[in-house]
């Protein structure tokens, strides 16, 4: 747009001429789909199906641009993911924006772009937004939410509660973890580490439609984000009622997350991912999921990682590389503030 | 998809040599033994890893007083805090202590109501800090063992060198040593040391000398992957059998014989050894580190007055008999109840190093 060089102000919230280029020229531009051009209050759906996923999520990541992504391609990939792990398809989104006066319109772009990028590519429609600007040092540069619509396949129903989770199930995931964490600790040049990570940020969708559809006997899915994986095998010993356990020599691993975690004293299992699912399947399917995962870009490291057990219920029991056993506990405190 | 190896520290996880060292400390040890892992990053090993399960059940680890964040004492956290009240100051410190609770309030509940306080992770981001702000003291709370006072000796010599007239050490360094002369002097039936591996890449292995030839200690240096405690243990193990009481060294590829004279004669430029208060041990003598005559410029205790009145530890609270062994986390009332990473009552359940921390963490 022809304001590219230029910054926000107060008077692209206003609601007059600034505000309606600002839309116009930038969101409805790169955002094109036919419920946007309304430009009604509401954007009007089309009955969708009988049932319906909706998620909302708000991103305050710090920085804005870190290497794999940005704000915008969290936004969208977040909310994507949140209703993938629920058996759902997404449909629509909605983007709502709070910018601090003085961000830079060409910044606004490139994370706009990104934004319209992940959503084509998931053949998802943003139909509706908002804009706020907020005076200098009111807000951090820029906060972004974005809620999702998506229709649900009633056999899909019960996997996000986890009901039909029993012992012997296996546990799988569908790459290293920690890589998102530390790309935003290395963007944040706490410490001068070389190295090439990237955030894991992307849209699960397409994995997890081709595992749903090569098995009927998934029977939970959780994208492991804050908390990382750890927090997700503890929500699934304490919510199923089931013992886990887990297998160190198992998981998938990142070299470069596994330096940093070593020089760090961080472990991985509990760094944030925005690429990470796990999947807990019916042992007989296992394989079968695992080699659908393999065969898409985003489960291309997938492993199995460990077993539902019926002893110790509520907790995860975790064997280490060097064959001792101990509890893998919730995160506590520490890690990193404000990763996505 | 890279490999994921690491090599030189994979090597020390292996499994097949794990349970061979734990195969022969079964075959060798016969008698009741209470084994000391001195230093925090070994209580750390123990329990991520799982090794209480290797052992039989004659042989007990008792944690010892090596977390630096643990040993210090409530008066060294109302001081810093009374620095960080006066105007102009930047406390600096390394992220742990500023949960520790001190006898009425944290550092951390002093950031809130506006005492400026900034973590860094090294001595030398306290300098960098105290060069950019020229107005202000900037003060850095030195926490630690041999291991981290050559650091801050370094750092008083760069202020010297780059003229920061601005820059100050509060500190509370301390000696190993003397610490464990008091433990042992106290009698509480430790056998044998798995003694600090960094502590020791410092100071060589005579310091501990005196453990093994006047008290009749095993004293074992350590490394700190789960090969290296058991092998520790066994090494322990063996002298405790045969009564052969010896400084001998597991940790090779970082300890030398004679430490790391660099370091050496950098504290020693820099500080004199004083008494020093220990949380848990109380006053040990010559244990601590304050800063010599000659930098005086440079020591917070004697460029700022303020008064300090410490008061004992929050009621119920055991760290003290935690971190001489004598007792054990879960035997402490607080301990998961009212005490918890989140809420810690007690400085041992602040620090990632810190017995009841890593037992929390880690708890069956």
């Amino acid at each position: 747009m022809k304001e590219r060089d230029q910054q926000i102000s107060i008077h692209h919230g206003n609601g007059g001429v600034h505000m309606k280029a600002l839309i116009t020229e930038l969101f409805m531009h790169f955002f094109e789909n036919d419920f946007l051009l309304d430009q009604s209050d509401s954007a009007i759906l089309p009955v969708i199906g009988k049932n319906i996923a909706f998620t909302t999520d708000s991103f305050v990541v710090d920085p804005l641009f870190f290497p794999g992504g940005n704000i915008g391609t969290l936004a969208i990939c977040g909310t994507l993911n949140d209703l993938a792990v629920s058996g759902a398809r997404p449909l629509y989104l909605s983007a709502g924006f709070i910018i601090e006066e003085g961000f830079k319109i060409k910044n606004l772009e490139r994370i706009v772009r990104s934004m319209a990028k992940e959503a084509k590519q998931a053949g998802v429609k943003i139909v509706t937004g908002d804009t706020k600007v907020v005076n200098s040092g009111k807000c951090d540069k820029l906060f972004i939410n974005t809620s999702g619509v998506g229709v649900i396949d009633a056999k899909h129903i019960s996997i996000s509660s986890g009901i039909r989770v029993k012992p012997g199930d296996k546990i799988l995931l569908n790459g290293p973890p920690g890589e998102h964490g530390l790309a935003i600790m290395r963007a944040r040049k706490i410490f001068n580490f070389k190295s090439n990570l990237k955030s894991d940020c992307v849209s699960l969708f397409p994995l997890i439609r081709d595992i749903l559809k090569a098995s009927d006997r998934i029977s939970f899915l959780r994208d492991a984000t804050r908390g990382g994986v750890a927090t997700v095998v503890n929500e699934i010993a304490q919510k199923c009622k089931v013992g886990v356990e887990i297998d160190e020599t198992c998981i998938p691993v990142n070299t470069d997350v596994r330096v940093m975690c070593e020089i760090l004293g961080f472990d991985p299992l509990y760094i944030a991912n925005e690429g990470k699912v796990v999947v807990v399947v019916d042992p007989a399917d296992a394989i079968t999921v695992i080699n659908t995962m393999r065969k898409v870009k985003t489960g291309r490291n997938a492993a199995i990682i460990g077993e539902i057990s019926s002893n110790h219920k509520g907790k995860v029991v975790f064997k280490t590389r060097s064959g001792g056993k101990r509890i893998l506990d919730e995160l506590m405190g520490d890690q990193l503030p404000r990763i996505c | 998809m890279n490999t994921g190896n690491l090599p030189f520290i994979d090597e020390f996880r292996n499994e097949k040599v794990v349970n061979r060292i734990a195969s022969q400390i079964k075959e060798i040890s016969n008698k009741k033994v209470n084994l000391m892992e001195v230093c925090g990053g070994h209580t750390m090993t123990i329990h991520k890893n799982g090794l209480s399960g290797f052992l039989p059940e004659n042989i007990t680890l008792l944690s010892g007083p090596g977390c630096p964040v643990c040993v210090s004492s409530t008066r060294f956290i109302d001081h810093a805090i009374a620095i960080g009240r006066l105007p102009n100051v930047i406390l600096t410190t390394y992220g742990d202590l500023i949960r520790v609770p001190g006898s009425s309030s944290s550092l951390e509940k002093e950031q809130r109501k506006g005492v400026e306080i900034r973590i860094v992770y090294s001595v030398l981001e306290a300098l960098e800090i105290a060069k950019a702000s020229k107005k202000k003291k900037v003060v850095f709370l030195g926490i630690g063992f041999e291991t981290t006072a050559p650091a801050s000796a370094a750092a008083i010599l760069q202020a010297v060198k780059q003229n920061v007239l601005n820059f100050y050490l509060l500190s509370a360094h301390k000696l190993m040593p003397p610490a464990l002369e008091t433990l042992v002097k106290e009698d509480n039936q430790i056998d044998g040391f798995i003694a600090p591996g960094h502590v020791s890449a410092i100071t060589g292995c005579d310091i501990y000398r005196r453990l093994t030839d006047i008290y009749g200690k095993a004293v074992v240096i350590s490394g700190f992957e789960p090969v290296d405690i058991l092998q520790t243990i066994l090494m322990l193990v063996k002298q405790i059998e045969s009564k052969q009481f010896k400084v001998e060294n597991e940790y090779t590829r970082v300890v030398r014989p004679e430490g790391n004279p660099m370091a050496q004669t950098l504290m020693k430029r820099v500080f004199t050894p004083d008494n020093a208060e220990w949380r848990g041990l109380g006053w040990v003598p010559e244990s601590g580190l304050s800063i010599s005559e000659e930098f005086a410029a440079f020591d917070a205790t004697r460029n700022f007055t303020v008064s300090v009145l410490a008061r004992e530890l929050p009621k119920g609270c055991i760290c003290g008999e935690i971190l001489t062994g004598k007792k054990k986390p879960s035997e402490c009332k607080l301990f998961a109840v009212v005490c918890t990473p989140i809420n810690p009552e007690g400085a041992c359940m602040v620090s990632p190093e810190g017995a009841c921390s890593i037992f929390y963490k880690y708890r069956e």
